[in-house]
């Protein structure tokens, strides 16, 4: 059976804050921090944003481009995302209601910090190829959290997308899926804390670069390719920096990632990155694209798939729903001030 | 604690602007009525669902400063009425909307938004919110 | 059906009461009403009360038996009801009062409108105030009390139905006669400048645009018209006392600048009296917003849509003006509006004027008065006419 994407929605908040407003309030040179990190800005939800809704504007974006699907179809929805609003009472039953998917349906949330949304994905594949369902839904979404005053607080933004996994009129195939996971505390957030933790530097080669490598380089051998079969590349985005490292210790060109990487625009997204990676190159994307995505979560462990886009995604309806590039288009720019009282960091009166 | 009930049950029209439509006079009802106040009698029965747009314009608006708790870190906000492309007015907050370049006529849709919740450790309400039609 | 005169009226001073609890107001009020009609406690029959909210303010329900039992009227186990109809408690208690008495169940009827705002803090205050629009889907959706009002100044200025500034020029006309009411919580004149520039609360509308938080109560005492001379050579006919309802939630209309319960329980006031808006020489209006004044003068028919606020800004409406003399107590922006007793207070400022006892805003031989009251946001709506014996 041909499983893969029926459908997809993005949707990333407006208002977004700069490095260097946020290194101005805690002494550091914040222009310079982000061209380091390379990230320009990032996106701030409003105070009535959470995960919940941006999972749901995500989930009705990818419903309004396929009217034919009727939503009583859907047989699972996954929510990945490591901020849900609550700890517990899934996220996934009220996005199932927002589309009125609801009752005769499975659901739950994901959590495996920034690649729950993938996770959810490979999910569906199953309980799609195994007939168990005809459409599931996967969404990775987050209003992530940094410490003020830490190195996250500057990457760490909100934004999400939703897949329609199904077999039917499928606008681009998965042709693989396959996974890299270890024990590599890399980056944790205990319950009860508001802000996560990080091992620092060792983030970085034993924790993001391995992970991401080995599960690429897996799937280049499962399936035989190697980095210039693919006209479009997506990897993990906690920063610009390193996806666009990863790309080029694997073979991957500039041009191969231009599409897939926004956080240089919008910050890290955490489980809402690579879905919206992957968004932002399907909505450019044309008949027999090939697309390579790698994932990485912390904790640790790196999905990756291997997809290619079909003729259906020329009768898809796209237009029915904005595009990345509208959704980013007129940002609002806040400063700390308002950035601290969106994020609940100002303590107020009960 | 108040009734997590009393909000539950109102989710199909805070969510998805459910209300109701009398198959008798074809009157439209948003929230959703059981009784067509204009047939009464002659409608009872005849009541069913009915989905209303979420697309509309501004019919009129406010921007308000004196703000209820649920929206004191978002003050000062603009509420306004609606009405959706199949005619139905409706009140709700418009948001992520420069405060300034509101405007009756002003293309609307409608979103899914936390309006309120009950302290920090209750339930929290969602409910449709309206932002600019991108 | 008897007809009905109003013999006494007695009001507190309104405004922030701090050390006044709501008990010590509301009797403050009916002893004054009954010392005015010249009759003791033991002539009373009945009791209707106009609060709109003491469950929230001072969590205090069945208020109509604490009245009854701190004005001694429990003694005599008088039955005392409360009535709650939002903004228009006051006005809709008077009703209940008045059919008492023109029914011949009650002889003597004594109504009060009470209500102790300042016990809570004022955003509080103001979610109980939005309780009396649609409470799931208007004020629960983040619509206030004043965001609705404003949404209806909007339209109008949208409509070219009334400008800012005549919007505006409803406070400057309430403020003028506040300033010559000792009872009124703002004594103060104000220019068109106060109120433009004063404080956003919801655009366009402005601090100065709204009716203050208040503290007070009204009272005043009915009896058989027949019987009036019996206790009292100073009293008014009630020709009319009409009301109407219309949906809860403001945009469940299809014309939101007019009050369609003003309109109709109007229509049947003046048909009742036998009068027309024109024989109506001063009437107290529900300006809890200059809009709702405005649309109120419109509604009630003294001005065809378009012209009220014209006419306002002119100057007509004030004491000796060439119009109706409107709010001449100061009306709720500036006398104050304590909410279940702002309904009957409206009726004692008609009736002190048609007894030519208003003093300095008196309106010269004024025959006919009109009192207006609505709640919500013109979801129910009391029109009383009265007539100078």
């Amino acid at each position: 059976m041909e499983v893969g994407i029926v459908s997809y929605g993005a949707y990333v908040p407006r208002y977004r804050i700069k490095p260097e407003e946020i290194g101005r309030i805690w002494g550091v040179d914040g222009k310079a921090m982000g061209k380091g990190l390379m990230i320009n800005q990032k996106s701030v939800p409003s105070p009535d944003e959470d995960v919940v809704t941006i999972a749901t504007e995500a989930a009705r974006f990818m419903m309004a481009r396929v009217p034919e699907v009727d939503p009583q179809d859907i047989g699972a929805i996954y929510v990945g995302s490591e901020s849900h609003p609550y700890a517990v009472k899934p996220t996934a039953t009220i996005v199932a209601e927002s589309i009125e998917a609801t009752p005769a349906m499975t659901a739950a949330d994901l959590e495996f910090a920034c690649k729950a949304g993938t996770a959810g994905i490979q999910a569906c594949m199953g309980l799609v190829g195994s007939g168990m369902v005809r459409y599931g839904v996967a969404i990775g979404a987050d209003t992530s959290q940094g410490a003020p005053g830490d190195a996250l607080e500057y990457s760490a933004s909100a934004g999400g997308a939703a897949y329609l996994i199904g077999s039917e009129n499928v606008i681009a195939k998965i042709n693989r899926t396959l996974s890299f996971t270890t024990d590599t505390p890399d980056f944790w957030r205990r319950e009860g804390q508001p802000y996560p933790l990080h091992g620092g530097r060792f983030t970085g080669e034993p924790a993001y670069f391995r992970h991401v490598t080995s599960a690429a380089k897996m799937m280049l051998d499962a399936m035989g390719t190697q980095p210039s079969d693919y006209d479009h590349a997506v990897f993990h985005q906690p920063n610009g920096k390193f996806p666009t490292r990863v790309a080029k210790q694997l073979g991957f060109t500039p041009e191969q990632i231009q599409y897939g990487l926004l956080t240089p625009e919008i910050g890290n997204t955490y489980s809402g990155a690579v879905p919206l990676g992957l968004a932002s190159i399907l909505d450019h994307a044309k008949p027999g694209d090939r697309i390579f995505v790698t994932s990485y979560g912390s904790g640790a462990g790196s999905d990756a798939f291997d997809i290619t886009v079909t003729d259906a995604i020329s009768g898809y309806k796209r237009d029915r729903a904005p595009v990345l590039e509208k959704i980013l288009a007129d940002p609002v720019y806040v400063d700390y001030g308002i950035y601290a009282k969106f994020k609940e960091k100002i303590v107020m009166p009960e | 604690m108040a009734s997590v009930a009393k909000e539950w049950r109102e989710i199909p029209g805070r969510y998805n602007l459910i209300g109701t439509k009398c198959g008798n006079c074809g009157k439209i009802f948003f929230p959703s009525r059981d009784f067509c106040p204009v047939c009464r009698r002659k409608g009872i029965g005849k009541i069913e669902k009915y989905k209303v747009a979420r697309t509309g314009e501004v019919y009129t608006f406010t921007v308000i400063y004196d703000a209820p708790d649920a929206n004191v870190r978002q003050k000062p906000y603009a509420a306004a009425m609606v009405r959706t492309d199949d005619g139905i007015l409706i009140s709700g907050q418009l948001v992520d909307v420069d405060l300034d370049k509101i405007e009756i006529g002003m293309r609307v849709r409608a979103v899914l938004r936390k309006l309120d919740s009950d302290g920090a450790s209750g339930v929290i309400h969602y409910g449709f919110k309206f932002v600019p039609e991108l | 059906m008897r007809d009905v005169a109003i013999i006494g009226v007695g009001t507190t001073a309104f405004g922030e009461h701090w050390d006044k609890s709501f008990r010590a107001i509301g009797i403050e009020a009916g002893m004054k009403a009954m010392a005015d009609a010249g009759i003791s406690g033991s002539d009373i029959d009945g009791m209707y009360i106009g609060n709109m909210s003491a469950g929230h303010f001072i969590n205090q329900k069945n208020i109509a038996s604490l009245i009854a039992d701190y004005s001694g009227m429990s003694t005599n186990h008088i039955p005392a009801t409360r009535i709650e109809a939002g903004g228009a408690s006051g006005a809709v208690a008077f009703r209940q009062a008045f059919m008492a008495v023109a029914s011949g169940l009650s002889d003597i009827v004594l109504v009060g409108g009470a209500e102790k705002m300042t016990d809570l803090d004022d955003v509080k205050i103001n979610s109980v105030l939005d309780t009396t629009a649609d409470a799931e889907w208007e004020a629960g959706m983040g619509m206030t009390f004043a965001g609705l009002h404003a949404m209806i100044a909007q339209r109008m200025i949208h409509d070219g139905t009334a400008t800012r500034e005549e919007i505006a020029s409803f406070a400057v006309n309430s403020h003028y006669h506040g300033a010559l009411n000792p009872d009124a919580q703002f004594r103060k004149a104000i220019t068109l400048d106060t109120v433009l520039k004063s404080g956003l609360v919801a655009s366009p509308l402005r601090v100065f645009d709204c009716a203050p938080i208040s503290d007070g109560a009204a009272s005043v005492v009915l009896c058989p018209l027949e019987d009036a001379r019996k206790y009292t050579d100073s009293f008014v006919k009630v020709s009319a006392a009409e009301q109407a309802s219309d949906t809860l939630a403001l945009f469940q209309r299809e014309d939101i600048t007019s009050f369609g319960a003003t309109v109709a329980a109007a229509q049947k006031a003046y048909r009742k009296a036998g009068i027309t808006a024109k024989d109506i020489d001063v009437a107290e209006v529900h300006d809890v917003f200059t809009v709702s004044g405005i649309m109120a003068l419109q509604d009630l028919g003294f001005f065809r849509k378009g012209e009220a606020g014209k006419a306002v800004l002119d100057g007509q409406c004030q004491v000796g003006g060439s119009a109706v003399a409107v709010n001449t107590s100061g009306g709720l922006k500036a006398r104050g509006h304590p909410i279940g007793a702002t309904g009957v207070a409206q009726i004692a400022e008609i009736a002190q004027q048609l007894r030519g006892r208003a003093d300095k805003r008196q309106v010269e031989n004024a025959r006919y008065g009109l009192a207006q009251s609505t709640g919500g946001t013109g979801s129910v709506a009391a029109v009383t006419v009265m007539e100078a014996i």
